[in-house]
């Protein structure tokens, strides 16, 4: 009998070791370890022993099963493994093949800039206005030092929706200033971005229809040199650390002392070129202290309070952002132009 | 403006071209407050052209018309160069591009053969050297430049032909006409160069006589004119004017044309005042009337056109009729011709707004019309009249007489401002010195009394303590007042919430796959029609543009339907295979009661393509209003909106209240614009959006028990909604019910016709236990029962 386990023993192991299939192993199982199995067959044989011998058989017997389950464990770990690494191969996918990638849509470049803007101002404590572009012509001219008879007023320039001249669509973001000022006390740090309109026939430069950002601060003790400090700080986050600018005086009706703004140009570096027009500079906004006039047609106290205010032309900023070159393509929405952004 | 230089140096020392050079003119001028958009050499594209005598001249062996000419051209042996032109002759000084020489426009002359003959440059002609006979008057057009000018072989001609000036050309601001002139531009030179300014009064000898036994001058409207200036001249020679006026007229931008039209311009431009010459043959009665024209008075202008003139408009006239449109342009009945004998030089001060409207009304805009629209000094008028005369009786071309007409209608008090130096300084956040301040306004003009500032009249621009700030800023330099960041209480910036409402729902848009437009506000009247909108909607009451760039841009839109569509149709007819698009439009309606429209912010969608469908953008539509928490969203059929098809299209609300519309765009609308394949749009309400946001979501506990699925299938009329078959299951449930998914619609056989089968799957739970199948089972049967009930639909 030792001898039948010994033998079994040695043919299962080897028997196990040699099936590669998992339905195999299991026919395996069952030859060898199953109830009609050839152990259980000669552990059956058990109650011809002497009483010597049969617990040295038993616990032979019990080694050998426990050989036997042990080496079916192994061995169907191993058929496992294969089957996996089988199954992962087969699995192989070409990682080249273009992804299921849903559609995103875009943001058109005028938003784009608009919203970068608001962003650097918004970190500078401003907020940000919104203002009616139906406007009373009191607001967008009168109350901005702009009297009756300028030429700004004529009706070759300005859209008019009263025959008395009253009522008009806003030439200007800058009646923001006024709106803002009536009804609140300073300090005063807005920004106010929006849609203008002037009489201009639709060219690669021009626009019936434009935005503008208006900017004003009001608060005690503002200079000129704030407004140099601010300025520059909002064309630094704009064009990058080193840009350099030059504040030149200009004329505005409200501002008083007025400038406007260049900045070195980026393509030449100040030296002249076709990009600013041999200049070495390129305009960028208009700004200015508040004419005291505006300030005081707002009830605030001139000896208390001053502030400077700007203006930005951003379809300027856009076409120069990205090398656009004619403004009829931000209002035309060509889907192939707004998918490039 | 164009400045020539050689003209400035006649009232700047220390400013000539050999000191400072164009481009830190150009700068320094700019940062002072004059901005320079360009300088030019007038004599930068002549290279190697210099004077020449003609010395021998043959018939050429080989031509008929063609000369052979020896040159002298002052040094070495005489050039030989061949010429076709006829009129010049031995001993002639001509201008000769030698070989290896440039002209105008780029024309590069070298030394070659003519018909065997060598030939080493070329004789110029005006217009080689881009001259006109205006600039030469005794010279001829078509043939060599025969020069009068004194100037020998060898010279170089650019100086010769007065070529050697360089010009700054400036952008003025409208609040400085002063600077629209010589001598404007030369104080603002000589306060920003720190070099004195050298200004002479006119002196007029006179020759007897007397203007005021000859002419009488009434200003009827002190406002529209208010000052009256002339003088006259008799025994008056018309003949072309010196060179050297010529060649400053020609570097100004004028053409010149004889000597007393000339002096007019001159004065123009030297002292900035306009001025106009009549014949006075011309001036019926001795008197100048200065007054409004009457109804239907008609004049021929100068340029030879019949102008009608309205009773707004101001006119010189004699006692008869209009012989000026007043700072506009004169009248052909008194011009100056050959003949004239007795002048009137008129310098006069008019009303800026009224000269504008005049010129505009009449559509032309002069240079005389240009600098009184924009508000002239009163004083001038004087100094204009006087120095037109000093030039007449200087180039010889008549007799002054005695006595000066001067009409002073409205007298014009000085303005003083009081010089406050810690005031300016506060505002410009600089440290000036108040003695640095004084120095600056004196050289600018101003007269310092004590700490009263007197502001010359030149300066209507001046006058407040702001204004005097600006001076003196720009004095000291915008480039040397300090940066400074902003101190005091710090601000809370940043969105308000419908803007950051905007800008979310922005994002969601464009995840979808929709790209964000931008469209004019303004639209046509008829594009109302164009997308079919009943003749009685209320959308189509717009404000109005009364005076429109044209009809297409007249009106503003009550609904932004009409640009997505435009913008829709642009990119099928440019042949992109699809778009998807957004807008965050706004709309503007008319409030009644107010001047003041309602503008708001809607939401359009648009969409078309091989993907686009219905159920695409209503999906779209249901996912961003979900990422805005809008909740209970409900879509309705509506079939009545002309714009869209009359079968697929849903009315967007949020409990009972309307937020927009959804649809397929009617096959008709999209025939009207050119469409031919199916169009999808929505629009929404965004301001009525965001109020139905719901409120901020609270926690809630996650179930603990499982939920038990159960799927029905039922049969019922194919007119019957889903929402309705929803809403029924929903309310026939007993409580348990948590969810409500459609999964199926079927109709054909064995479904009979009319019918329609549809299945869903309900989720049941209950919050504290888990539920048995009979449970679960009573709610369903339960559901069942009030379809069958309500709707007649029974299960399959």
């Amino acid at each position: 009998m030792r001898e039948k386990l010994e033998q079994i023993r040695l043919e299962a192991i080897n028997a196990f070791q040699q099936t590669k299939e998992a339905s195999g192993l299991e026919a395996m199982r069952v030859k060898y370890l199953g109830k009609k199995g050839e152990l259980t067959a000669v552990l059956k044989q058990m109650g011809t022993l002497s009483a010597e011998e049969r617990p040295v058989m038993g616990q032979l017997a019990n080694e050998v099963r426990a050989a036997l389950t042990s080496a079916l464990a192994k061995q169907q770990k191993l058929i496992e493994a294969a089957a996996l690494d089988a199954r992962l191969k087969e699995e192989t996918l070409d990682v080249t093949i273009p992804g299921k990638r849903p559609e995103l849509g875009h943001k058109h470049p005028m938003s784009i800039v608009l919203d970068e803007v608001k962003d650097v101002f918004i970190g500078m404590g401003f907020e940000v206005a919104e203002g009616p572009e139906i406007e009373l012509a009191d607001y967008n001219f009168t109350r901005l030092n702009t009297p009756e008879g300028h030429p700004a007023r004529e009706w070759s320039d300005t859209f008019y929706l009263k025959e008395d001249s009253s009522l008009l669509l806003r030439t200007q973001t800058s009646p923001m200033q006024i709106r803002v000022m009536e009804n609140r006390t300073p300090p005063i740090r807005m920004i106010a971005p929006g849609r203008v309109y002037r009489k201009d026939e639709v060219d690669a430069t021009h626009s019936p229809m434009f935005h503008q950002i208006e900017g004003l601060v009001v608060d005690k003790g503002i200079t000129m040199a704030d407004l140099k400090g601010t300025l520059n700080e909002v064309i630094c986050a704009l064009y990058g650390k080193e840009t350099k600018t030059r504040f030149r005086p200009h004329h505005f009706p409200f501002t008083e002392p007025s400038c406007e703004v260049d900045m070195q140009c980026h393509a030449c570096g100040g030296k002249g070129c076709r990009v600013c027009k041999g200049e070495g500079w390129i305009e960028v906004l208009g700004a200015g202290m508040v004419h005291p006039k505006v300030l005081e047609g707002c009830g605030i106290d001139t000896d208390l309070y001053s502030g400077f205010a700007f203006g930005i032309g951003v379809e300027r900023l856009v076409l120069r952002r990205f090398s656009i070159t004619d403004m009829r393509l931000i209002f035309e929405n060509d889907v192939r132009f707004l998918s490039q952004f | 403006m164009i400045l020539s230089r050689k003209w400035l140096n006649e009232f700047v020392d220390g400013v000539s071209l050999d000191e400072i050079h164009d481009r830190d003119f150009a700068e320094a001028m700019t940062i002072s407050g004059s901005k320079v958009e360009v300088t030019r050499d007038l004599g930068a594209e002549i290279k190697n052209v210099v004077v020449g005598r003609v010395l021998a001249m043959e018939r050429h062996p080989d031509s008929d018309h063609m000369w052979t000419c020896q040159i002298d051209t002052g040094k070495g042996a005489p050039v030989q160069i061949v010429t076709g032109a006829q009129n010049v002759k031995t001993g002639d000084l001509v201008p000769v591009a030698l070989d290896d020489s440039w002209l105008p426009g780029g024309v590069h002359i070298t030394a070659g053969l003519l018909r065997g003959v060598a030939s080493n440059g070329m004789l110029c002609s005006l217009k080689e050297l881009g001259l006109t006979a205006h600039d030469f008057p005794y010279a001829i057009e078509d043939g060599i430049f025969i020069l009068q000018e004194p100037c020998k072989p060898g010279d170089n001609i650019v100086p010769v032909i007065g070529c050697d000036d360089h010009t700054v050309e400036f952008e003025i601001t409208p609040n400085r006409p002063d600077c629209l002139s010589v001598i404007g531009l030369a104080r603002e030179a000589s306060a920003t160069f720190r070099k004195p300014l050298r200004l002479h009064e006119p002196v007029v000898k006179g020759s007897g006589g007397s203007v005021m036994d000859l002419l009488d001058v009434e200003i009827t409207d002190p406002v529209l004119c208010p000052r009256y200036t002339a003088r006259m001249v008799r025994n008056v020679k018309i003949a072309p004017s010196p060179e050297w006026m010529r060649e400053h007229l020609r570097a100004s931008g004028v053409r010149p044309i004889n000597n007393i039209v000339d002096i007019t311009n001159y004065v123009m431009l030297e002292y900035g005042q306009p001025m106009h010459a009549f014949d006075f043959s011309c001036v019926k009665g001795g008197k100048l009337i200065v007054r409004t024209a009457r109804e239907g008075e008609v004049i021929q202008t100068l340029d030879g056109n019949d102008r009608q003139l309205t009773p707004s408009m101001l006119c010189i006239c004699d006692t008869e009729k209009p012989v000026a449109v007043a700072g506009v342009m004169g009248g052909a009945n008194s011009e100056i011709v050959g003949d004239t004998a007795m002048v009137v030089f008129e310098s006069a001060n008019f009303n800026g707004v009224s000269i504008r409207r005049t010129a505009t009304a009449l559509g032309m805009r002069t240079d005389a019309s240009g600098r009184y629209e924009k508000g002239l000094d009163p004083m001038n008028t004087y100094l204009g009249v006087q120095r037109a005369c000093e030039l007449v009786e200087q180039l010889g071309c008549g007799e002054v007489l005695d006595g000066i007409v001067d009409v002073i209608a409205a007298d014009k008090a000085p303005v003083t401002v009081k010089l406050e130096p810690d005031k300016i300084n506060a505002l410009l956040g600089t440290d000036i010195p108040e003695a640095d301040m004084r120095v600056m306004l004196e050289w600018l003009g101003f007269t310092l009394d004590g700490s009263t500032i007197l502001v010359p009249s030149w300066r209507s621009d001046v006058e407040h303590y702001s204004d005097i700030a600006e001076e003196i800023a720009r004095m000291y330099g915008y480039g040397k007042i300090p940066v400074t960041l902003m101190r005091g209480l710090t601000t809370q910036g940043g969105l308000t919430e419908h803007q950051k409402a905007e800008n979310h729902c922005g994002v969601l848009c464009r995840s979808m796959g929709y790209s964000e437009i931008m469209t004019y506000s303004f639209i046509s009247p008829s594009y109302y029609d164009k997308i079919r909108l009943s003749a009685d909607s209320t959308l189509r009451k717009s404000i109005t543009i009364l005076n429109p760039l044209g009809e297409d841009t007249s009106i503003m839109r009550t609904t932004a339907i009409p640009s997505m569509l435009e913008i829709l149709a642009r990119n099928y007819s440019y042949r992109n295979p699809a778009a998807q698009l957004y807008e965050m439009a706004t709309v503007y309606r008319p409030v009644p009661g107010s001047d003041l429209a309602d503008e708001r912010v809607v939401l359009t969608l648009g969409a078309y393509g091989d993907e686009a469908d219905f159920f695409t953008l209503k999906g779209a539509l249901e996912a961003i209003l979900g990422g805005m928490n809008v909740k209970n969203v409900t879509f309705t059929a509506k079939s009545d909106l002309p714009t869209f098809h009359p079968g697929r299209c849903a009315e967007i609300g949020v409990g009972g209240t309307t937020l927009g519309i959804l649809g397929q765009v009617h096959p008709l609308t999209a025939d009207n614009y050119g469409m031919g394949c199916p169009v999808y749009a929505a629009q929404l309400d965004f301001s009525a959006l965001l109020d139905l946001r719901a409120p901020e979501a609270l926690y809630q506990a996650l179930p603990r028990f499982p939920s038990v699925t159960r799927d029905i299938a039922v049969v019922c009329d194919h007119a019957i909604p889903v929402a309705t078959l929803e809403d029924c299951i929903a309310r026939g449930a007993q409580g348990l019910l948590k969810e409500v998914k459609l999964f199926d619609i079927y109709t054909g056989l064995p479904i009979p016709a009319g019918k329609k089968s549809v299945a869903f799957s309900l989720k049941l739970r209950a919050d504290d236990r888990t539920l048995t199948d009979t449970e679960a089972d009573a709610d369903v049967k339960s559901v069942l029962a009030l379809l069958e009930k309500e709707l007649g639909a029974v299960l399959r």
